[in-house]
């Protein structure tokens, strides 16, 4: 029946271009080429998840993928986590509104990488397990501890939820011609089952697939774009001046960061937030040591640099290719669907049907495995460090914290769909502030002053995160983008859009000082247990190995 | 196991190591917050530099140089730190391990 049915698609698909081409203008189609092709991706990955769920037996396999990982799996993981949907469409639709900030989003955030790799990932590799909680609780207390850092990756999980929920909303509904809700749906469905039966076995091979096929895709729509241009990149930028409504300034700096403490804190936000990330993070832990885990920065940091590098053509190209043809256009001139649809149009002037159809399941096929990664990321806070180490203190089985895993992942599913519909219609390249903005308030100041200095107490780390935290969340409800935007007040209390700066040093000064201030015994303890983990985390002594099946 | 966290602590070769990787480490860091706060203070308080032509004639501006450039950078410094651990300061490591596991089972 399936089978059949596929076939009769597959001959509709032949059929389709023109037919789809006539009902363009009135509503999107439903997108043959793009359903078959993502229906090819959903078909490897439960099948590669149905695989992965017969080795995924202990906490180490759900969370850790047994440590099993090569350098270069992990590096084509890593990339897959980080180019989510936002990243493709979110900074082409940036470019093609307001031209070079756009690529600030590009530019930035990749700074992230070297800090990672030089302050942070291998350290991370030696101390810990499976979160990044691992690598504070070998001093600090556990319950306190454990229950910010969980606390927060949840904030942070289900923030970047929203947004890869939202992106799927709009871009779905407009490409495959199906319904928002259903593409919610589809999305819940698919994440579970990978998460929840799979567990980062599956999650990192669905990760992998995906992003060798964005930066196939995206290589072959840049490749259509230069060559246009007979491969010139001052071609294609000569043409996207003649196209932009404002000329020579899409190669200029525009009003995205209008004022220094705005760029001191959007910098802030996106390079100590980027670098910190759980779901990136614990990917560390699926490689057998210290050394794949260096190898596996380096093949993502190679992979995403070049496809940021491939942004500066696909948004250009945007600009030059959709933002003049009647096609992509409505009766008012302006762009349909949106812009976040800037990219995929760009696809179908290049390559018409088909590689609208490929880059339009890429597309969903992205949002997929990015919410499959995070999940798995918030479904580890919620097993590993609140279930196993805080309301059991340690003593919880395998077999329970690996059933409270499976739980959890369907839990965020569901709550991935609810919130998903729930949210509709932002920019979602600009959605990302609360994730990242979380990120750089409390893992980076933890995970740098935890490894770094002898000094951070239980109680510095709790009283500075938290207070971090909730500074970060005030001044975001605020700030323009919630209280002005959304809520409807004349002017934001808080005047800018990014708190990262303000939060950051709020949490790294109250650490600090705190820190200073706690005399108590258990202080000392903590204090004294620096060297013991100092020399771990520089030489992965104890560290934790493949697991042995 | 016995104690070879403070074995290793108590041997001069392995604070040498620590302290070149770590000197090693933060330099680079600092080069890469220097050029990134560079640019994102460019583009707040000097927009006008990032909008000057890279050269005469062509309509590419220093910014997406200075742009494309960053990524560059950022790939070649992550790589080079990646090659020096793997080839420099890992043997080192090892060798200090192996040494303080031998001198443990003593």
């Amino acid at each position: 029946m399936k089978k059949s049915s596929a076939r009769m698609a597959a001959v509709l698909a032949a059929l389709m271009p023109g037919l789809a081409f006539a009902q363009a203008a009135v509503s999107p189609p439903t997108n043959v080429n793009a359903i078959m092709m993502f229906l090819v991706f959903v078909a490897m990955s439960l099948g590669i998840t149905y695989w992965a769920a017969g080795r995924t037996k202990s906490t180490k396999d759900f969370l850790a993928a047994g440590g099993s990982i090569s350098g270069f799996k992990n590096g084509l993981a890593i990339t897959g986590d980080w180019a989510s949907s936002a990243a493709l469409m979110g900074i082409a639709a940036l470019i093609y509104t307001t031209g070079f900030d756009g690529l600030i989003y590009s530019v930035v955030p990749f700074g992230a990488w070297p800090l990672m790799m030089l302050l942070i990932a291998e350290r991370l590799r030696n101390l810990g397990k499976f979160t990044i909680a691992d690598i504070v609780t070998l001093r600090l207390a556990r319950a306190p501890v454990r229950s910010l850092i969980a606390s927060a990756s949840l904030a942070f999980v289900v923030g970047y939820i929203i947004v890869q929920m939202v992106g799927a909303g709009t871009l779905i509904s407009n490409l495959f011609g199906i319904k928002y809700e259903t593409a919610q749906l589809v999305i819940g469905v698919l994440i579970v089952l990978y998460v929840a039966f799979g567990g980062m076995l599956a999650t990192t091979y669905v990760q992998l697939i995906k992003a060798v096929l964005l930066l196939a895709g995206a290589t072959l729509v840049c490749g259509l774009v230069l060559q246009r241009f007979h491969w010139s990149l001052e071609g294609l930028y000569s043409a996207a001046v003649t196209n932009y409504p404002g000329g020579s300034k899409v190669m200029q700096p525009g009003g995205m960061l209008p004022d220094p403490v705005s760029a001191i804190s959007c910098g802030v936000m996106l390079l100590l937030g980027g670098a910190s990330m759980p779901h990136v993070l614990m990917r560390f832990f699926t490689v057998p040591d210290a050394r794949e885990a260096r190898k596996s920065v380096f093949y993502a940091a190679s992979f995403i640099g070049y496809f940021y590098l491939l942004t500066f053509i696909i948004g250009y190209g945007a600009v030059a290719f959709v933002m003049k043809d009647p096609q992509f256009l409505d009766a008012t001139g302006a762009i349909i669907g949106g812009a976040n649809m800037a990219a995929i149009h760009l696809a179908m002037a290049m390559g018409g049907d088909l590689l609208l159809g490929f880059i339009s399941a890429v597309a969903f096929a992205t949002i997929v495995a990015v919410v499959a990664g995070l999940t798995i990321a918030g479904a580890s806070a919620i097993s590993h460090d609140l279930y196993a180490n805080v309301f059991r203190h340690g003593q919880a089985t395998d077999t329970e914290v690996v059933k409270v895993s499976r739980i959890a992942a369907l839990l965020l599913g569901v709550l991935g769909v609810v919130l998903g519909m729930a949210f509709k219609g932002q920019n979602i390249a600009y959605m990302i502030v609360l994730p990242f903005t979380v990120s750089s308030t409390v893992f980076f100041p933890i995970l740098i002053l935890s490894m770094y200095w002898r000094n951070l107490t239980t109680t510095g780390v709790v009283t500075g995160g938290w207070l971090g935290l909730a500074t970060a969340v005030i001044l975001l409800v605020l700030g323009p983008t919630i209280w002005q935007e959304i809520l409807g007040n004349p002017a934001p209390i808080f005047p800018y859009k990014y708190p990262a700066l303000f939060s950051v040093t709020i949490s790294f000064v109250t650490m600090i000082v705190v820190s200073l201030l706690d005399h108590s015994p258990r202080a000392q303890t903590e204090r004294a247990a620096f060297n013991d983990q100092f020399v771990r985390s520089q030489t992965g002594l104890g560290a934790e190995s493949a697991a042995q099946h | 196991m016995p104690d070879l966290s403070s074995i290793i602590d108590r041997d001069p070769r392995f604070h040498a190591l620590q302290r070149a990787r770590s000197r090693f480490a933060w330099r680079m860091a600092a080069v890469v917050l220097t050029c990134y706060y560079i640019f994102i203070l460019i583009i707040a308080w000097r927009p006008a530099l990032f909008a000057i032509a890279l050269t005469p004639g062509t309509v590419v501006t220093v910014g997406i140089a200075y742009g494309l450039g960053m990524i560059a950078l950022s790939i070649l410094l992550t790589g080079l730190y990646v090659w020096r651990a793997n080839h420099e300061f890992d043997p080192l490591n090892q060798e200090l391990l192996d040494e303080a596991t031998k001198n443990s089972l003593r």
